[in-house]
């Protein structure tokens, strides 16, 4: 008798755990099930993260490597998987932080951009392939974590973070990466983290270099105290306009990932008053002492004046995206278009072509009958250059025999450049160089590739 | 009469750009009666080996927003900001903020 309820007993418990497998799986699969019908575009409430009571069996497989760390552990591992973190931008910064934190078993990620995947962003935003081309990049991340994670819960968001829906989203976080791209969404995170007392794992990399700080931690020092007064926007570099290794965000998305880890697991940061700075060049990393929490900050301060999300648009004078600006600041007859200019071309009227981009961007692509002079050296009234364009301007007007203001028309990669060159040669017309008719070519060589020749190259 | 001022200047960020790309620069400050400030350091700067476009540098008697500048490996307010007095062999680094990502 005893024996058969022993046996019974048994087989119950054996059942009871099938039971429990069956019901995880079916969670696990339900939540991952389809992500498209997940993907946000607008802030709803969340469910909140409940703690794990032990690891499973699975759990001590997969986590194994780092269980066997002391500064982790199996309270450490625990600790990740009731954090959840927020990542705002999936780019060449939150790729790697995304991957990193679901690697880890962090519980609840939030994957928010606003953007689509393209081929251009391939090099760096290492998350997305390139079958994911159009796709939202948020919902295009949330696939590669859960396809490498899928215990991870993933929560991707295609919208633009604003003043209207920051505080509602980040305060259904435990930490925040910006791993943003633009200054008016770095003051914007950096004030709904202190609103709302979350710590901030800020990152950021430019060409070569990259740096990283954790703001409003443990009564540190928040972005505004560093940063008081945004940057005149015309001293701002973008990805796009400067350039970017790949593996340079990658490094600094890596180590940011490594400090929302030190931070989840309960281990803490030590870069709360630091600024971390990576030169690729010199293959160097340092570590410098920042300034305390300061009383006087607007947001985080003695007295703020910040108490609720402002316009951060307005604030730094610019856009919240890496785009870039479109500068106007010429009339309409100092321009023409590409489809203009192209028939110059046809009617093999005489001119100069003048291409006014930095050299390492010529040798991507030019136009084969185009002078390079760029920019800088004009600024710079470089005298060898300068000796180039007389000559050139001079064998023009003997080939128009009559003509005294032979034309010449300026382009670069937008057309912005090329304005600035056009102000600079009609200020050094007459003077500098003999007079020339000088006009711009209307949205530069991206123009001239959508417009006129589709088999010029775009970057 | 104090000794010239040999100090090593740094520039990061994008800030090398203005300076023809160039890094590092170890300079001399000519010796004065009163030891050499960052406020004249600035002026210094500006006169020396800025050529062009100086509103991309400073603004007023200071550097422009969005320049960390770092004395010794630390953060310029915590060493008296303009008023900091330069010693022999300083390291003084000009760190032009990122927002790429």
């Amino acid at each position: 008798m005893s024996q058969e309820v022993c046996s019974l007993k048994k087989q119950l418990k054996e059942k009871e755990k099938e039971i429990a497998a069956l019901k995880n799986k079916l969670s696990q699969l339900e939540r991952s099930h389809d992500l498209t019908q997940q993907l946000h575009d607008k802030v709803t409430p969340l469910t909140p993260l409940k703690a794990k009571p032990a690891l499973s069996n699975e759990d001590i497989m997969r986590y194994s490597r780092q269980l066997l760390l002391a500064q982790l552990g199996v309270q450490g591992q625990l600790n990740l998987s009731k954090t959840s973190v927020l990542i705002v931008g999936c780019g060449g910064l939150g790729c790697p932080v995304a991957q990193y934190l679901g690697a880890a078993g962090i519980g609840r990620l939030g994957l928010l951009d606003y953007d689509e995947v393209e081929l251009s962003n391939l090099h760096r935003q290492v998350l997305h392939g390139e079958e994911n081309q159009g796709q939202a990049k948020a919902l295009s991340a949330a696939y590669a974590v859960r396809r490498l994670n899928s215990t991870v819960e993933c929560i991707p968001y295609h919208l633009q973070l604003s003043s209207e829906n920051a505080l509602q989203l980040i305060q259904q976080y435990d930490i925040v990466a910006d791993c943003s791209d633009n200054v008016p969404t770095r003051y914007l995170v950096n004030d709904a983290c202190v609103l709302s007392g979350k710590p901030l794992v800020s990152a950021s990399a430019l060409r070569m270099e990259g740096q990283l700080t954790v703001y409003n931690y443990c009564g540190g020092p928040c972005y505004r105290c560093l940063y008081p007064v945004p940057p005149p926007p015309e001293t701002v570099t973008n990805c796009s306009d400067g350039g970017v290794l790949g593996v340079v965000p990658g490094i600094m998305g890596c180590y940011q990932a490594l400090e929302v880890l030190k931070i989840a697991s309960g281990h803490g940061s030590s870069c709360g008053q630091q600024l971390v700075m990576f030169d690729a060049q010199d293959a160097r990393f340092r570590s410098i002492k920042l300034r305390p929490k300061q009383a006087g900050c607007a947001v985080c301060g003695e007295n703020p004046s910040v108490t609720q999300l402002v316009d951060y648009e307005s604030f730094c004078g610019s856009a919240a995206t890496d785009k870039c600006r479109k500068l106007n600041l010429l009339s309409k007859d100092q321009r023409i278009t590409v489809q203009e200019y192209k028939s110059v071309l046809d009617n093999a009227e005489p001119h100069l072509l003048l291409d006014v981009r930095p050299l390492v961007e010529v040798d991507i692509c030019h136009l084969p009958f185009s002078l390079n002079i760029p920019l800088s050296s004009l600024e710079e009234k470089k005298s060898e250059h300068l000796q180039l364009l007389r000559e050139r301007i001079s064998q023009l007007k003997q080939q128009m025999a009559g003509d005294c203001r032979p034309p010449v028309y300026v382009i670069c990669k937008l057309g912005n450049d090329s304005q600035k060159a056009v102000q600079l040669l009609e200020k050094m017309s007459e003077s500098d160089i003999d007079s020339i008719t000088v006009k711009d070519i209307c949205g530069g060589l991206l123009a001239w590739a959508k417009r006129v020749d589709p088999t010029f190259p775009q970057y | 009469m104090a000794a010239p001022t040999v100090i090593h200047l740094e520039f990061g960020g994008g800030a090398e750009l203005l300076f023809n790309g160039m890094k590092e620069h170890h300079v001399t400050l000519p010796s004065q009666s009163e030891p050499w400030d960052m406020k004249q350091l600035l002026v210094w700067i500006q006169q020396n080996l800025l050529k062009e476009r100086p509103e991309l540098f400073v603004q007023g008697d200071s550097v422009r927003p969005g320049i960390l500048v770092l004395i010794n490996d630390a953060d310029w307010e915590l060493m008296g900001e303009l008023d900091y007095q330069l010693q022999d062999q300083d390291n003084v680094v000009f760190i032009s903020t990122l927002h790429g990502g």
